[in-house]
C-alpha cells in the first residue's frame, strides 16, 4: 500500500547536517524503496542526496520537513527521524 | 633545456632530501575537454561511457578505503562520503540527462553539471558547507579522468622513485602516497598545519607544501631535488649541481644516521651543564619517533589537532584517551601539555561566526577558553584525569598577557579539580603548572608573572612576532623577522633571570630552540629546557656534547655587544660554526648566508 507521510524535526546536534552526518542519513534513506524528501523553505531536495542535502544547509535549530511516499514511507520517516533524535550517534 | 638550475620555494613541512623525477598528478590544467555534439544514434553509447566511469570511480573508492592504515581508519568516513558524491543523483542522473537532451558528450555535460553545482555551494552562507565544493570537484575529475581515458595514475602503484607533484592531496591521496612509498611531495596548496602536512611528518616522508603554481613550474618526468627542511626545489639540475647535491644527500644520511645513533647520550656539556632537550609534538603517531631521536620528554604538546581535524568538538573522553596514551608511551619522561591555543573561528566557525580582522591578537587561545568555559572546562578536566596515570604531565597555559590572567585560569582550573574530587575521579595533585611568555607584556613583568607559576616556557614564535610587529605570512615584511635581533635575545635573558629570581625553571619552545647554530647562545643564556621539532633534537644534543658552558658564556658576551642581528649572525658564522665541521656542512652556511 502506497502512503504519503510528512512529518517536521528539528536538527539538534551540534554541527548541522555537515557531511558525515548527511553520508549517514543518505546510507540510511537508500534501503527505503519510499521516496524521500527533505523540505526546508522553498527548498526541496532529495533525501538520497548527499549533495542535495549538503546544500539544503541545515545547521543546529533548523527545522525540516520530510516527506516520504511509498509502501515502506512510515518506517523510513520513523527511522530518518530517530537517526535525527540520536544526533546521528555524536553523542552530542 | 638540460640543466637550467630552476629554484623554486615552498613551505618545507617535512625534513629530508629527495633527488629523483616529478610525477604530476591531477592534470587537469593540461586537458581542455571537448565539446562534442553527438548523433542520434551514439547517444545510449554515450550514456553507458558515463556509466562506466562512475562505477570505475566506485570501485577505485571503493579500493582505496582498504588501503588506509588502521590506525587512519577512522578517515575512511572521507571515503564513504567521496561514494556517495560519485553515486550523486544529482551529478549522475543531471548528466545523464544532460547527455539525452541537450545532445552533448559526457565530459561536456559533467562539466556542465558540476558548474551548477558549484553555483548552489557558491550560494551557501556557512563556511565548512561552502567549502565542501572541493570534495564536489574531487569526485568529478575522477570521473573526468576515467572519460577522458588518461592513464589512470593509481598513486598507490608508483614505484618508490617520483616525487609527487600536486595541486593539493586529500587525505585520500596521503593515505595512497604511504603505501607506495613515494620518495617525496610537493603540493601547491596547504600549510604547515595542515592535514597533508601533519601525516607527511608522522610518515616521514620529506615535503614541501604552499608552493604556487606548481603545476605549471614543473613539467612530468622533470628531474627534481627536494629539500624538505628548507622547502627548496632545483628543478632540472645541472650535472655539477646534482653531483653536489648527491653527495650532500649520502653526507646528511651518514650523518643523520649516526646523530640518531648517538641521539640518546645526554645533552650534556663538556663541563658536565645538563640542559633538558625535548620535543615539540602535534600528534600521537609522533611520540615513538620522538623517543627514537632521544629528545628528554615533551616539551610542547599541542593539542589543536582533535578540535581541528574533526568538525565536532571532542569529548571528554577522547580527550582523556589521547592524553593518557601519550603520558603512558613517554613514561617516565614528561608530557608539558599546552592547553587549546586556538580561536574557535578555526574549528567550530558555526559556533563562532565572527571574523575578526587580526586574529593574532583576537580571541584566542586563554582568552577564547576563559569566555568559552564549557570548552576548557572539558579539555582541563580530560588532562587532569590523564595526569593520575603516570603522574609525568605539566600543565602550560598559553598566551597569558596579565597576571590576572593566569589567576582566572588557575581559578578555572581549582574548580575542575573540585568537581573531580567530588566524584571521586583521581587525578595528580601535585601537576606542575606553568604559562608561556609570547605576549610582550608578560616578558615586562616576567617577575610578577614568576609567583603564580611552576615553570614559564618561552614562546618564541609568538613572542618575536608580536615584539617585532611583524606577521610572519606577510611576505612584505617577513624577511625582517629575526630571532637573532638583539632586542629578542635581551627578552630571553630577561625572562630567564625573572624565572631563576623565583627559582623556577625556564625552557624554550619555539623554532629557535631547534636552529642548531643558536645553541650556544641559548646555552649562555641559561634556559633550562629547549624543546623543538622532533628532527632537530639529534643534532641539537650533539651539539650541546661538544661544547663547554664557559665558552658558551664567553661567546654569549661577545654577541651581547653587537647592534645587529645580520652581526649576530656574522659572529656565529665565523666563530660558533667553524668549530662544528660536521655539523655545519656547507650548504647550510650558505642557506643561513642567504
Amino acid at each position: 500500500m502506497k502512503q504519503e507521510i510528512l512529518n517536521t524535526f528539528t536538527i539538534v546536534n551540534e554541527l548541522g547536517l555537515h557531511a558525515r552526518a548527511a553520508s549517514k542519513l543518505v546510507q540510511l534513506a537508500e534501503k527505503f524503496q519510499s521516496e524521500i524528501k527533505f523540505l526546508k523553505g522553498e527548498s526541496e531536495v532529495d533525501a538520497k542526496s548527499i549533495l542535495g542535502l549538503l546544500t539544503l544547509a541545515c545547521m543546529k535549530g533548523t527545522q525540516i520537513q520530510v516527506k516520504a511516499i511509498g509502501r515502506d514511507a512510515e518506517s523510513a520517516i520513523e527511522q530518518i527521524g530517530r537517526l535525527i533524535g540520536d544526533k546521528f550517534g555524536e553523542g552530542r | 633545456m638540460p640543466g637550467e638550475n630552476k629554484i623554486l620555494y615552498g613551505i618545507g613541512v617535512s625534513p629530508g632530501f629527495a633527488i629523483g623525477r616529478a610525477c604530476l598528478v591531477n592534470k587537469k590544467k593540461v586537458k581542455a575537454q571537448k565539446h562534442i555534439f553527438l548523433q542520434k544514434e551514439d547517444i545510449s553509447k554515450e550514456v553507458e561511457r558515463f556509466k562506466k566511469a562512475v562505477l570505475m570511480a566506485v570501485n577505485d573508492l571503493e579500493q582505496v578505503k582498504t588501503l588506509i592504515p588502521e590506525k587512519y581508519r577512522e578517515q575512511s568516513h572521507i571515503v564513504d562520503a567521496y561514494i556517495l558524491l560519485a553515486k550523486d543523483i544529482m551529478i549522475y542522473d543531471t548528466t545523464c540527462s544532460k547527455i539525452m537532451d541537450e545532445n552533448i558528450n559526457a565530459e561536456w555535460a559533467l562539466l556542465k553539471c558540476i558548474e551548477d553545482i558549484r553555483e548552489m555551494f557558491a550560494n551557501i552562507d556557512d563556511d565548512y558547507l561552502k567549502s565542501r565544493i572541493h570534495d564536489v570537484k574531487y569526485v568529478s575529475e575522477h570521473i573526468m579522468n576515467n572519460l577522458t581515458g588518461k592513464e589512470e595514475q593509481s598513486l598507490e602503484k608508483l614505484n618508490g622513485r617520483y616525487i609527487i607533484v600536486a595541486d593539493d592531496l586529500s587525505p585520500i591521496d596521503t593515505a595512497r602516497l604511504h603505501v607506495g612509498e613515494t620518495m617525496a611531495f610537493i603540493t601547491s596548496l596547504g600549510g604547515k598545519t595542515s592535514h597533508t602536512a601533519i601525516v607527511a611528518r608522522a610518515f616521514e616522508i620529506p615535503a614541501i607544501v604552499g608552493l604556487e603554481n606548481v603545476i605549471q613550474e614543473i613539467n612530468d618526468n622533470e628531474l627534481l631535488i627536494l629539500d624538505g627542511a628548507t622547502g627548496m626545489v632545483i628543478v632540472d639540475p645541472d650535472s655539477d649541481t646534482l653531483q653536489k647535491y648527491y653527495e650532500q644527500q649520502e653526507r646528511f644520511e651518514a650523518y643523520s644516521a649516526r646523530i640518531v645513533r648517538e641521539s640518546h647520550l645526554p645533552a650534556e656539556t663538556t663541563d658536565h651543564y645538563r640542559i633538558n632537550v625535548m620535543a615539540n609534538v602535534e600528534l600521537l603517531e609522533e611520540v615513538v619517533s620522538v623517543i627514537d631521536r632521544g629528545a628528554e620528554g615533551i616539551g610542547l604538546y599541542r593539542t589543536e589537532f582533535l578540535y581541528m581535524n574533526n568538525k565536532e568538538l571532542p569529548s571528554e573522553d577522547e580527550l582523556y584517551s589521547d592524553y593518557r596514551e601519550i603520558a603512558e608511551i613517554i613514561y617516565p619522561k614528561i608530557n608539558t601539555i599546552r592547553t587549546l591555543d586556538i580561536g574557535g573561528d578555526k574549528f567550530a566557525a558555526h559556533l563562532f561566526p565572527d571574523t575578526e580582522t587580526n586574529p593574532a591578537m583576537g580571541l584566542r587561545a586563554i582568552r577564547f577558553c576563559l569566555r568559552e568555559r564549557g570548552i576548557f572546562k572539558t579539555q582541563l578536566r580530560a588532562i587532569l584525569r590523564a595526569s593520575s596515570i603516570c603522574k609525568n604531565i605539566n600543565l602550560m597555559f598559553p598566551m597569558i598577557s596579565g597576571v590576572n590572567e593566569i589567576r582566572q585560569a588557575k581559578s578555572v582550573l581549582e574548580e575542575v579539580k573540585n568537581d573531580l574530587r567530588q566524584e571521586n575521579q583521581p587525578f595528580d595533585e601535585d601537576m606542575k603548572i606553568g604559562l608561556l611568555i609570547e605576549v610582550p607584556s608578560a616578558m615586562v613583568i616576567a617577575d610578577l608573572l614568576a609567583r603564580e607559576v611552576d615553570f614559564f616556557s618561552i614562546g618564541t614564535n609568538d613572542l618575536i612576532q608580536y615584539s617585532l610587529a611583524i606577521d610572519r605570512v606577510n611576505k612584505n615584511v617577513a624577511h625582517l623577522y629575526d630571532p637573532l635581533h638583539p632586542a629578542v635575545l635581551r627578552m630571553i635573558r630577561q625572562i630567564v633571570d625573572a624565572g631563576h629570581n623565583q627559582g623556577i625553571p625556564v625552557t624554550i619552545c619555539g623554532e629557535m630552540a631547534g636552529e642548531p647554530m643558536y645553541v650556544p647562545i641559548l646555552l649562555g643564556l641559561g634556559l633550562d629546557g629547549l624543546s623543538m621539532n622532533p628532527f632537530s633534537v639529534p643534532r641539537v644534543k650533539k651539539i650541546i656534547r661538544q661544547i663547554s658552558m664557559a665558552q658558551a658564556k664567553l661567546f654569549l658576551d661577545d654577541i651581547s655587544l653587537l647592534s645587529t642581528a645580520s652581526d649576530v649572525n656574522k659572529y656565529l658564522l665565523e666563530n660558533v660554526v667553524p668549530l662544528f665541521p660536521d655539523d655545519f656542512p656547507t650548504y647550510k652556511v650558505s642557506s643561513i648566508l642567504d
